[in-house]
This record gives structure tokens, sequence and C-alpha cells, in this order.
């Protein structure tokens, strides 16, 4: 296959970037998308020339270090696929392939298409934990998790913390990370005690730095594990059960 | 120098506990006072810096990825180990001890796994309160797979996402005292060297990877955390970042290398496909409960895999081991793969791959069974390979995977340098000449939350009052003066080779003289070229960039230096094991039936490796492993 690439260069955080147009021939369908950029990267540096920055580990789609936008859409064209699980047959011959970083003002910019995605450990750090020391928990049976409860706690913890939903949102929001990390431990009775706390602390850390949600549903869209907007409406829910209560000393 | 292992005495079943009451305390008010570095933030290192923090430790935590949460760890998928007899199938502390030291083929030290198997209840008892959400069965109570070496379901596993989730449930544990400010976190950081100082650990010099900054960090103990070397193959299943830098640039200073030859090949990955691939998938080993693996009879059978009828097909496993069948370890599958694709039987590009077919479970069970206990990984299959592995066999082939080998350490996982502790895959403590699949999680997890939160106290208290080695110190200014000069030569060699090039031709000598199996001359064609290559590269190597950015070139550039040193270790310590065990087979010593041969009376050591400097070659080291507990007996499947 024969590609034309437009990708966004951009030296640092405060310096402007453009658009860069690139040829390359001899591509492989049966390549992964990072291929093809190692690919481009490997001829860049024998000219001498900058190689693309771009955040990668795992390549087998759970780390969620990589991500792009590639023709407009985080991850690019194949559903429920992350950038390195993304191949080139998902391309045809001849076709120019836009790749940009995420696009959010959360995430800045620290070179060509790496970001800054520390805002999502914050939320984290502000209540998307259990408070469980080492050495203190009871028997691991001890207390039943219904099965089905335990699958909705494990259809929300497949979150990879990507990105993903942040960049696509009109609105940079982060309501789909977060609700995910909200509901895992939320609907688990190990959670339960720190259920209205947790939630209150999450939203409004995630508050700080993101958009608001206006029910687009792009996240969703792009989301690499398929997570449910619904875990954003009991998020919501939660949040609303615990902002009525709070201060009155009720589970938290 | 003699190797002190400080294996408590006493009945093995009272090590343990003999000995944490033997460790020395520290006080809490007095705990706040010492410092300690963490470099790593997968399962041991997120594991060990929350539960050292929860305890009231100041801790700073490292890693290169641009948040803890990232850690290679995440891609483990199977499953993590407990003697919990949940399924009341005769499994027991015993019995998880003796499968392990019998799977790691008699070269393991009997304290330290025994001491695992004890802790193994209660890492599933803490991640099941931190609410890792492993799968259940109707009643609520946790469920169980079986895994590979093991005639017990002892595996616990949520999907096929088990490291996932532990490394989540760790970093929420870690996260919870960052926000309480017991940790301080430094992510896109990476540990560049050692700094000893009066034979103690006292600090390290990093490398800010976004400015560029090489800095000093001190404190009164140092733990590495920083994972395996696969990489050092190139093409492994490790993540792309993984590397040996922390422990090789350690072992530099002083810390001894144990049985680097150590090398895990996992049975079960997708075939490479082209000269492009820059990793390779693992497909879990779980998919070995159901999946049967076979190669058509004859050579060059060129029949579409549904196209052969059962008598012409060779379920290789089954036949040669019927009492395992296709769940003998990950060794002995990774070989019988490479026996019969060099008999020409293989299938697929080039003929380097074998079937794992998932047809008779699918008619015994019905699809949807399978999809609830693979979908993810059958998805993950069919994206990579365009095949659909619901309507034919996935091809599958061995892959370099986890590294037994690794930094040594004494009972309470320091290394032999005072102050230096090593856990998880980065040390060689438990798992001896070959891992069972769902310990590599079991074990990371044991050394941070349960036994290095203990052994680490008893040298902090032999130090109280001392405090950390300022970073003005000339042992801080004379290590970072040496990593800047290191950086500087690697950006201005300025030759016409990329990084990349040069490890691929590493991983492909690595690959074809000390893969899955080696003998004396491919071992000296190694020695002899390795150092060559090493030349080259400080010659030709083309970086580019400069150091005071973000430049990942110059990141892999220092990787793979250390890698083309650890190379020549790895290749030295295969040549002078003469015999075989367990991933390491060296074709001189086979059985009869084509099984590793050990030679017990020579070789039942550990090989701690110290390193001779710029110039003299390496001192091997022996740790003599004494099996009071298990019979050594020769490894048997069938």
């Amino acid at each position: 296959m024969r590609l034309k690439l437009q990708i966004w260069r951009q030296p640092g955080p405060d310096s402007a970037g453009r658009l860069v147009d690139y040829e390359l021939a001899d591509v492989s369908p049966d390549m992964s998308f990072l291929e093809m950029l190692d690919v481009l990267n490997e001829g860049l540096i024998e000219k001498g020339e900058e190689p693309v920055a771009f955040d990668h580990d795992c390549r087998e789609g759970i780390c969620g270090t990589c991500g792009m936008f590639i023709n407009g859409q985080a991850h690019g064209p194949r559903a429920r696929t992350t950038t390195c699980q993304l191949h080139m047959r998902s391309f045809r011959d001849g076709d120019t392939i836009r790749i940009e970083p995420w696009r959010a003002r959360a995430f800045p910019v620290i070179r060509d298409l790496v970001v800054d995605r520390s805002p999502f450990d914050r939320i984290i750090q502000s209540g998307g934990f259990i408070s469980v020391n080492t050495g203190s928990a009871p028997e691991a049976n001890i207390t039943p998790v219904p099965k089905d409860v335990a699958e909705l706690a494990m259809d929300a913890a497949e979150c990879i913390g990507c990105g993903a939903c942040v960049a696509q949102c009109p609105n940079g929001a982060a309501q789909l990370f977060t609700a995910a990390k909200v509901s895992h431990l939320n609907v688990l009775p190990q959670g339960r005690a720190e259920r209205d706390r947790r939630v209150l602390a999450m939203v409004r850390a995630m508050e700080e730095s993101f958009g608001s949600c206006t029910n687009y549903a792009e996240c969703e869209a792009v989301c690499p594990k398929g997570i449910s907007i619904d875990f954003i409406a009991r998020m919501n829910r939660d949040f609303l059960k615990a902002a009525l209560t709070e201060g009155e000393g009720g589970s938290r | 120098m003699t190797l002190d292992a400080k294996i408590p005495a006493g009945p093995i079943e009272q090590k343990w506990e003999k000995h944490r009451f033997d460790l020395k305390l520290v006080n809490p008010a007095n705990k706040r006072k010492f410092s300690i570095l963490v470099v790593g933030s997968g399962l041991a290192g997120g594991a060990a810096s929350a539960t050292l923090a929860e305890l009231g430790y100041d801790v700073k935590c490292f890693c290169y990825q641009d948040s803890p949460r990232r850690a290679h760890s995440i891609a483990a998928q199977g499953g993590i180990n407990a003697a919990k007899n949940y399924q009341n199938d005769g499994d027991s502390i015993r019995r998880l001890f003796y499968d392990t030291v019998k799977g790691g083929d008699f070269r393991s030290r009997e304290g330290n796994v025994y001491r695992l198997a004890q802790v193994s209840v209660e890492i599933i008892d803490q991640c099941v309160a931190q609410g890792v959400p492993f799968a259940r069965e109707y009643g609520g109570h946790l469920a169980n797979r079986s895994f590979g070496g093991a005639q017990v379901s002892r595996t616990f596993y949520a999907r096929g996402q088990t490291g996932q989730q532990l490394l989540l449930g760790a970093y929420q544990a870690l996260s919870r005292q960052i926000a309480r400010g017991k940790v301080k976190m430094y992510p896109r950081t990476e540990m560049l060297d050692l700094v000893v100082h009066e034979g103690r650990a006292r600090g390290i010099v990093v490398r800010d990877l976004v400015t560029g900054e090489v800095r000093s960090e001190t404190g009164d103990a140092v733990v590495l955390a920083t994972g395996g070397y696969s990489n050092v193959f190139f093409l492994s299943t490790n993540a792309k970042g993984c590397n040996t830098t922390a422990i090789w640039r350690a072992h530099r200073r002083g810390a001894l290398f144990a049985n680097p030859c150590y090398t895990q090949i996992h049975p079960t990955c997708i075939p490479v496909s082209g000269d492009y691939q820059s990793k390779l998938t693992l497909m879990s080993e779980s998919l070995r409960n159901d999946g049967r693996i076979w190669v058509p009879d004859d050579a060059g059978d060129e029949r579409k895999p549904g196209d052969i009828p059962a008598e012409d097909r060779d379920y290789y496993l089954e036949r040669k081991y019927p009492a395992f069948g296709n769940l003998v370890p990950r060794d002995i599958a990774s070989r019988a793969a490479k026996e019969v694709c060099d008999a020409g039987r293989g299938v697929g590009p080039g003929g380097r791959g074998v079937y794992l077919d998932f047809a008779d479970a699918i008619r015994r069970l019905g699809r949807k069974a399978i999809e609830e206990r693979y979908g993810n990984l059958f998805e993950m299959y069919e994206r990579i390979t365009d095949e659909n592995p619901y309507e034919v066999p996935m091809r599958i082939y061995p892959a370099p995977h986890y590294t037994m080998g690794g930094l040594w350490v004494d009972y309470n996982l320091m290394s032999n340098v005072p102050g230096l502790y090593v856990v998880g895959e980065a040390n060689f403590s438990d798992h001896g000449a070959n891992r069972l699949g769902a310990s590599a999680l079991m074990q990371g997890l044991a050394d941070g939350y349960f036994v290095l939160p203990y052994t680490i106290g008893d040298y902090l208290a032999r130090h109280m009052g001392e405090g950390p080695l300022p970073t003005d110190h000339a042992a801080f200014g004379q290590v970072e003066e040496e990593v800047r000069e290191r950086v500087r030569r690697l950006l201005t060699i300025d030759g016409s080779r990329t990084v990349d090039s040069f490890h691929r031709e590493l991983g492909q000598i690595c690959w074809d003289k000390c893969g899955m199996s080696r003998d004396r001359e491919s071992l000296r064609e190694a020695l002899r070229i390795l150092p060559e290559l090493r030349e080259r590269y400080w010659a030709e190597v083309k970086v580019g960039g400069d150091g005071e950015e973000l430049n990942q070139s110059l990141e892999r550039a220092g990787r793979v230096a250390d890698f083309l040193e650890l190379a020549e270790l790895m290749c030295l310590d295969a040549l002078d094991r003469e015999e075989s065990c367990g991933t390491h087979f060296r074709t001189e010593y086979q059985t009869p039936e084509g099984e590793a041969l050990r030679r017990d009376d020579e070789y039942a050591y550990v090989a701690a490796w110290e390193h001779g400097g710029e110039s003299e070659d390496p001192v091997l080291h022996k740790e003599t492993l004494d099996f009071e507990n298990v019979a050594l007996s020769q490894r048997s499947y069938k």
C-alpha cells in the first residue's frame, strides 16, 4: 500500500504546531498502525529528521498508553479498537490519513502526538479506591458478590484510561472515565462504605479539569473497551443522592 | 564473596513466621523519618509503594510511563494462583509449594517458594477487599480455573484481564497514598543509575523524560521493581518500554545477577507476520484448558485445517503427555511446538506455527460458553490476524515472555548490596528454571504487599538516625556526571543505523543462539559476535535530537546499550550451565525421550554473576540449593 500522511508536529507545549505531509510506500496491510509509524520514524531518523513522538507501550490494547486522532476519530475507524490494535487493512491503497493528538483542553500537548493525561490520575487520587490497608482484609469469600454484580463491576472496571472519551467529546468532558471508576467501586459491597464520599469527591475533582457532559454519547462510540454511558446515569444518580444528604452523616 | 541466602532455620512451615518475629521493627513514630525510593509501579512496585506508605514511610515512586497505572503487569491475562482450595480438589499450601518447585525444575529455593504459597491466600483476600472484580459463581463465591503445570483449579481470574484488574487495585491503593502525601509519584521518569556509597545503596540518578533533566534522588533504601528483560530478544510479549536498565546498572554497581539464562518462552503467542513486526502478542495460556493443540501428521500437508480428518492430525501434547495433555508446563509445550515445526510439520507462513483448535470445545460446550470464557482473546486474535477463531483454528507459536533470572536477593529480598531491594520479576527468587502460569502475579503481589514491607524494616532499624546521604555529596555528583556523559556520547555518535535496527539484530542473535534450545557451539558463536555488535553499536548508531527534550530515540538507545551487555552475560550463563533444566534446554543434555536432563550433582545451584568491570570477565558465585522437603526427581507430566 502507498499512503499519504498528514501528521501534527509540535516541538513542545508552548510552541505552535502544524500538519506536515509525509508519503509512505510499501505499507503491508498486516502491519499495525503503530508499526506503520515505526517505519516512518526509522526513515526520518536515517534522513536526520526528527521522528514523530507518540505514546505507546504494551501494543496489545490494554495499557491505555497509545491514542491518536485518526481522520478525526479517536483511535481510528474500527470500533472497540485501540490505536495499537488497528491494522492497516482497515485502510485502502492511496488513502490520505490525518493523524493528530488527543484534542482536549485538559490534555495539553507535550510533543507531537504525546499529551499530558495527568488529570485522570488526580480524579482517581480524589477517591477512586477502597480504603483498605494491606493486611486488614477479611477472608475473600466472606462476602458473596452476586455474579451479575461482579460482571457489572467488571464491565466498568475494563476502562484502560486512554482518554479517547475526553478527546472525542465536543465538551472535553470526562464523565465516562469517572463514571466507570465510580460505578466499578460503588456497585460492589466492598465499596459501599465510601460510596457517597467517593462520588462527591471524584465528580468535583473531574469538574476542576474537564468540561461538562451534555449527552452527545461520542465517548461511548469511541471507547475501545465499549464502556456504556449507562454508567454515567448511574454516577449522576449516586451523586444526586450523596449531594442531597451531604453533611448529614449518611453512608460515606 | 560468600552468598548467604539467610533462609531461617526450622521446619519449612514455620520459617516465615519465625523470621517475622526475629526481624527488627521500626516504631510508628520513626517510620516517617525514613524515605524509600521505589523504581517501577507494576504489581510489585505499586503494591510495595502503597503498603510502605500505609505503614508510615515516606515513599518516592518512579515510572517511565505517563501514569503508574500503565506498568506492564497490566497485560497479564490468565490469572493468579492461590492455595485457597475453594474447589475442594486437594489443593493446599504444600501442593502449591510442591507444584512450583517441580514446575521450576528444582532450581528454586524451597524457603522462598513455601513463603510464596503461604502468602498467596492473603493476596486474594486483599485484592477482593480492594474491589478487584474476580469472576464469581452464581452463589456469589469466587470462581477458579485450571492452569498449566497443575492438576487442581487454583487460579483466580477477572475475564482475560486479571493483570489489569490486580494492577488497578494496586494503583488505586497507591493513588490513595499519593493523595495523603505519603507517596510522591514521578511518572515519565527513568532510573539511569544506582548510587552506592561505602558499600550501601544510597540513591539513584534519574532522567526526566519530558525535560531531559538528569538529577539525583536520595533515600534510606532503594527498591527496584522494574520487571524482566525479555526485550533482549527484541520480539517478545513485553511492552515496548520494558527494559533491563535499572537492574543492569545496579549490576554494574555491584549487585549480583542470578541465572540470566532462565528465560521463559511462552507457548501460545500469535506467530510473526512480517519484518516490520514490533512485538508479539500473547494468547492466554488459559486457552489450553479448552483448546486442543495439533499439527498435521505429515510434513507438507497443504490442506486447510478443516479438511484434515482426525486420523491425519497429531495432537502431540495429548499423545506424549497423557496425564497433563495440553496443560503441560510452558517450557515443555514450547519445546514440543518447536520440535514439530523443526520437523517440517508447522503450519502457516514459514511453517512456524501450530493449531490451537476450539472446534471440539465449541461442539461440547456451545459457542456462547466459549465466548464467555475467552471472548476478548478471540477478538484480539481476530483483530491481529484477520481470521475468526470460532471458525478456523488459531495459529500459535512460542515467544519470549518472562525472565526467571534477575538480580540475586536473599530471603529478605535484599541484593548483596545493602539497602538495595529487588522485587517482582526483576529478582530471581521464586520460579527456578521455569515459571508456572498465573504465578507471576502471585509473586509480584506477594513481594510488594506481604514480604518487603516486613523485611525492609529490619534493615532500616539498623540505620536509625543516620539519615539519607545529601544529593550534593560527591558520590551523587560523580554518578550524575557519568550518566550525563553517556547521554552525550549516545547523541554525538551520529552514525548511520537506527537504534531499532541494532535491537532487531541483537534479538535475532539471542533468539537463534540462546532461545528455546541452546548448545555449546551456538553459545560460543554468540559470545564471539555479541561484543562485535556492541562495538559497532557505539560506533554506528544514529540517535538524533538532543538530550534536553522528550527524545524517544534516546530513551531506546540507552536501553539497547544495556541489553547488548546483558545478552553476553545471558549467553555466558547458558554456556556455563552444562545441563538442561526447565526453560534452559541444552541440546547436549537430554533424556532418550528428548526431555530436559538435569545434572543435580554438579548444577543444583544458583549462578550469581559479579560484574567484572570494563575489562575483566564476570565472576561466578554459587549458591547451593538444598532440597529437604521435595525430593529431587526427573519431572514427569506423562
